[in-house]
Parts: structure tokens; C-alpha cells; sequence
């Protein structure tokens, strides 16, 4: 192993600075008496509940979407398909708000697809199904991303032998294909998670913030920061626990294979 | 093992033996173009250098690839014919492929990976299972049945390999260097296992392979690839002990001098005479090879006197590693026949400072010379 170049540990040493002080410093600013009143009002309460079940459903969406999606990427052969798959990442570089105004303009009452569903009855927009459509929006790219690398990784030649044995294509995903990218479908499963847990710019463009519907947990931080700064600082600290355990499980997982 | 290992196969069989295969495969973009004809049961290895088109040759025969023109029939069923557009999918064939790697699907354990093939054709779990034993029973790897493919090594991994592969009931096996990938301890016992499986089983097999002694021991027929074309074809031991063509001597890794027969044996353009076993059917006059093995070649820096023997002067291109051997590769001759080879053991080698450029002189005995015609004469 060659030895790194010392003056690179500097700019590694400022860059884990930017990340780790901030997070010092909220711990610092938390109200650590009353923390427990603070986050147990039940506007937290509905906040983190929602949090939870809307970034459940949102995970659960971009599992059954996103694996067929990273198959087609991964296997598939077809013109276009590389375009495709840049079009797939388009929601990781889009800021967020731009994301919920075209969700705005597409599952709005005037939306492209709004107008249909208003006639059918069905509103999207402002509702705990458009939190999940935001969140889903945002965190979709995470899990194709990290299922297409693992069927890289894994390759067709397990595919092949299993063919040749005998084995349906319907077979070969579902007892070859899925097992083999499992690790890789678990931490975008989990990235995905997190990403919808987070999400604030979508959600409150596209959902808006109306407490036990729409109102997750950042958009209460942030709702509380004016009114309440302690309340928003202990509601904060809640998320970067949900973070942690959400780096640990990944991690966790990966060192033990 | 049941039965006499050695001998031809060829006595009574018991029950219908499937396998027959008649193929003509063309792939344009791999430049292969090549004719496989193979009766039920029979056995035939197909040699060639890289990049000569073998493993593309399985995958056609498996259904992994299409081929641009070509037809494959297996005991009569049509499994390609471009003329019709028919083709029957991997999973359809029945033709089990058996890879350098053993490929065993890392999440199942040894039993589950062997029921793979019982449970794809619709069999129920516990028969599945059954089978499964009975197959890891039969290639002696009963007692690895609860083992996850990372608990194996190499050879236990091949083994379970080849069981998974039976257990799938294939009419035509399709082996792609099944050895390679295994050290020299566990290789022998694997081929011992697979001359079983394929020999006293009778199971048609088209066994891809570099190794001299897999086609020996395995193939019925060999078949020398070179450019995704047949160079030569026949009887594994002819085409190996006594190669006519330089290349299939090289794959055969057995010495090989043309030149024109002569009552005791050849000489070459250059007016070299190499003394050997001629054979009846080369008459004196007629282009013949002197083939031998690199084994029996000795190496001198000066010419050797004493008892008759053929000394063949050249000039040293390389020294490359044998097993325990050091082979001696000389320069290609003057007329551009590849250059002969001599197998030593690295102390000689080291004794005799050999290295790249120096002039030597090869000998080997009258006896170890084999004299007979030439491909294509």
C-alpha cells in the first residue's frame, strides 16, 4: 500500500469538520430539560407518526417500482436505454421545490393528470397520498441506482446456469436474480427511507403542511423554528437519531457480509 | 466407482441413451462458422487456442446466444432452425451447462442448489429434495448437503456442481473447462468423476477444454477449433498422440517436425533426418510428421555423442513455467513451422544457464519418435 500524500489530510480533516461541527453544535443548543414534554406535544407526535408511515409507504412504492425499473436498466437491451437511465437520476439533481411544482402541474386539479382524477373524483394535491407521492418522487432514483449496481455486480452468469437447468425467466428472477442483489435492494430500501424521512421542499410544495395530514417532521421543524426554537431544535434531534440508526443498519450490514 | 475404469465403452448399454445432436452454427460476429455432429452418449471435446470461438460454441448449443444462420437438432426435436425462425429458449432444452466456476447460487445451501433443476421442472419440495440428496450421494459429496457454497472448496464446489447439473436430467451436457479453475490436487479426482458420469453413463457431452488429458480421458472425439472454424476432427487418441497438423499438435502440447518420409523416418526441408517409429501407413516419399513428447526431449549446449538419437539444433525464445517443469521454447523454424518444445526440470535449467537467444541443441531418442502422415496427405 502507498503512503497517502500528507497535505491531503487536511482538506479530509476540514471536509469531516463541515460535517460533524454542525451537528455539535445543534447538541449543544438542545433543551435537554423539557425535552420530553417538547417532543411528546401532540403536534410532534402527529408529525412523527406521519413521518413514519408516509416514508414506510414511499419506501414500500420505490420497491415495487424501482426494482422492475433497475431490471429493465440492468438487462434489458433496447434503444434509448441509456437515455432512459439518465432520466431516472433527473429527480437527484432537481432541486426538490422544482420537483413538487411539477408534481403541482401534473397531479393538480388543473394538473395534466389532475383534470382525470378530479372528474373521477380523486384529489391528489394536499393530501397524505401527495406526501407519499413527493417523498416516493425524490427517493426513487436512490433505490434504482443502488439495485442497478448490485445486478452489475452480480453479472448473468448465475442467470444462465439457472436457465439452463430448467429454470422459467419468471424463476430465475424470483430465486436467483432477487436473492443475489439482496444486500444491494435492502441499503437502497433503507437510503430510499431515509431520503423520504427528510424530504421537506416536495412535500410542501406539493402537499403543503396541514398538521396529521401532510405535516411530516421537517416541515413541523421548520413550522416551529419561528414560533418555538427549542421545540424544533429537540424535533431535529430526533431525525438525526432516525439518520444514525439508518447509517448504522447500512453499515452494519455491510460489514458483516 | 462401479465397474472397469479402463477399456473402450462400447459394450450393451442399458435403456435408451438420448443426446443425439446434429448442429450447424453461424455466428457472424464472433466468426464462427462450425459443423458438430454428436451420436446419443458419445463424447466429444472441443480444443482450440483463446478467442477460437468454444465457449460461444455452448452457449449457442445452451440457448444463450442466437446464431445468425444455423439449425441444432437434439434427438430429433428442433431446438434452432433460422430457416423457420424456431427457437427453444435455455430453459427448454434440457442441456445442462457445467462452467470453470462452479456458479453455485451462493444464497442456497449444497442440497438446495442440486434440487434447482428438479424444482424448475415442476417436481414437489421433499422429492426435490430427494433427488437432490441421491444426485450429491452419487458424485460423493452427500456429507456436504447442508453446506453454503462458501463452506466448500474448490473441488466440493465442482462436485456439487456437476450433481446440480444431473439432477436437471440434461440430454446433452455442455462442459466449459470444468477443471480449469481447480488445483492440481482436486483436478484429477473431478475428472475421475466426470469419466464416470459421462463414460459408464453414456451421457452425450460437449466438453470444451485446453487440457490434452481432459479429452484423453473423456472425449470419445476431438475436435480442434482455431478462428471459429474445424481444423481437424477425429478419434481423441488419434488427433492427440499423433497430431497431422502443427496446430493440433501445439493444443495437444506434443513436439511436431514435417517433413517427407524416409525409410526410418523423416527429413525436413533444411535436409535435417529425424530417426523414428515410421508407421505402415506413410509410405517413404510421402509428407509425414515426427511427433514426440516435450518429456522425452533433453537439452544440450553442445552437440551430444554417445547413443543414436535425433539432435535437433535451435535457438531458445523462451522459458515458461510447467507444473514443476521448466519448458524450453525454441524459435519457430526457418520455414515458419512453430518452434519444438522441451519440458526440464528447473535445476537443469538452471545447470545449464539456459535463457532467451542462446543456442542449444534438442535430442531425443529414436523410440520416442512416432513417424506418420501428415493432415491432409
Amino acid at each position: 500500500m502507498t503512503s497517502l500524500p500528507r497535505w491531503v489530510w487536511l482538506p479530509a480533516a476540514v471536509g469531516a469538520a463541515l460535517v460533524l461541527v454542525p451537528l455539535a453544535g445543534l447538541a449543544a443548543r438542545v433543551p435537554w430539560r423539557g425535552l420530553g414534554a417538547v417532543v411528546t406535544s401532540p403536534a410532534s407526535v402527529d408529525a412523527l407518526l406521519l413521518s413514519l408511515r408516509t416514508a414506510t409507504a414511499s419506501t414500500v412504492l420505490c420497491v415495487v417500482l424501482g426494482v422492475p425499473m433497475a431490471l429493465v436498466l440492468a438487462r434489458a437491451s433496447f434503444r434509448g436505454v441509456r437515455l432512459l437511465r439518465a432520466l431516472v437520476l433527473v429527480p437527484l439533481v432537481l432541486p426538490p421545490v422544482v420537483g413538487g411544482l411539477a408534481l403541482l402541474y401534473t397531479f393538480g386539479r388543473r394538473g395534466l393528470v389532475g383534470r382525470s382524477l378530479e372528474v373521477l373524483g380523486v384529489q391528489v394535491a394536499f393530501s397524505t397520498t401527495a406526501v407519499v407521492l413527493a417523498q416516493a418522487f425524490v427517493a426513487l432514483p436512490f433505490l434504482v441506482l443502488s439495485v442497478e449496481g448490485a445486478l452489475a455486480t452480480a453479472g448473468q452468469r448465475y442467470e444462465a446456469v439457472a436457465a439452463t437447468l430448467g429454470a422459467r425467466p419468471t424463476t430465475v428472477l424470483l430465486r436467483v436474480t432477487l436473492p443475489l442483489v439482496l444486500p444491494g435492494l435492502a441499503s437502497g430500501a433503507v437510503l430510499a427511507f431515509a431520503r423520504s424521512l427528510g424530504e421537506f421542499g416536495a412535500t410542501l410544495t406539493f402537499a403543503g403542511s396541514l398538521q396529521g395530514v401532510t405535516r411530516t417532521l421537517p416541515l413541523e421543524v421548520y413550522l416551529q423554528r419561528e414560533q418555538d426554537p427549542d421545540a424544533a431544535v429537540a424535533l431535529s434531534l430526533l431525525l438525526v437519531a432516525v439518520a444514525v440508526v439508518v447509517v448504522v443498519a447500512t453499515r452494519g450490514r455491510r460489514a458483516a457480509r | 466407482m462401479s465397474g472397469p475404469v479402463s477399456g473402450p465403452v462400447s459394450g450393451p448399454v442399458s435403456g435408451p441413451v438420448s443426446g443425439g445432436l446434429v448442429a450447424h452454427l453461424e455466428l457472424r460476429a464472433r466468426g464462427l462458422d462450425v459443423d458438430l455432429a454428436l451420436a446419443p452418449g458419445e463424447v466429444v471435446a472441443v480444443l482450440g487456442p483463446n478467442g477460437a470461438g468454444k465457449s460461444t460454441l455452448l452457449a449457442l448449443l445452451a440457448g444463450l446466444l442466437r446464431p445468425d444462420t444455423g439449425r441444432v437438432e437434439l434427438d430429433g426435436e428442433v431446438l434452432v432452425d433460422t430457416a423457420t425462425g424456431a427457437f427453444v429458449p435455455a430453459h427448454r432444452r434440457a442441456t445442462a451447462l457445467l462452467a470453470q466456476e462452479p456458479l453455485l447460487f451462493p444464497h442456497l445451501s449444497a442440497a438446495a442448489n442440486a434440487a434447482f433443476g428438479p424444482r424448475s421442472r415442476g417436481a414437489r419440495r421433499r422429492q426435490a429434495h430427494a433427488e437432490a440428496l441421491a444426485q450429491l450421494a452419487a458424485v460423493g459429496a452427500g456429507d456436504l448437503a447442508d453446506r453454503r457454497p462458501a463452506q466448500l472448496s474448490g473441488g466440493q464446489a465442482q462436485r456439487v456442481a456437476v450433481a446440480r447439473a444431473l439432477a436437471a436430467r440434461p440430454r446433452l451436457l455442455l462442459l466449459d473447462e470444468p477443471m480449469a479453475a481447480l488445483d492440481a490436487a482436486s483436478a484429477p479426482a473431478l475428472r475421475q468423476l466426470l469419466r464416470r458420469v459421462l463414460r459408464e453413463d453414456r451421457r452425450s457431452a460437449v466438453l470444451v477444454t485446453h487440457d490434452v488429458l481432459d479429452a484423453l480421458v473423456l472425449a470419445d472425439r476431438v475436435l480442434v477449433l482455431d478462428g471459429g472454424r474445424v481444423v481437424e476432427e477425429g478419434p481423441a487418441r488419434g488427433v492427440l498422440a499423433r497430431p497431422r497438423s502443427a496446430f493440433a499438435a501445439r493444443v495437444a502440447g506434443i513436439d511436431l517436425v514435417s517433413g517427407t518420409a524416409t525409410q526410418d523416418g523423416l527429413v525436413t526441408t533444411d535436409g535435417v533426418r529425424v530417426t523414428g517409429r515410421r508407421d505402415p501407413d506413410c509410405p517413404v516419399g510421402s509428407p509425414a510428421v515426427a511427433v514426440f513428447r516435450p518429456s522425452a526431449v533433453a537439452v544440450h549446449r553442445e552437440p551430444p555423442t554417445g547413443s543414436p538419437r535425433n539432435v535437433l539444433p535451435v535457438v531458445i525464445a523462451a522459458l515458461e513455467p510447467v507444473g514443476e517443469l521448466v519448458r524450453v521454447r525454441a524459435q519457430d523454424a526457418a520455414d515458419g513451422s512453430p518452434g519444438l518444445f522441451a519440458d526440464v526440470t528447473a535445476a537443469a535449467a538452471a545447470d545449464l544457464h539456459l535463457e532467451p537467444g542462446l543456442a542449444v541443441h534438442l535430442a531425443v531418442k529414436a523410440t520416442e519418435v512416432a513417424v506418420h502422415a501428415a493432415a491432409g496427405a
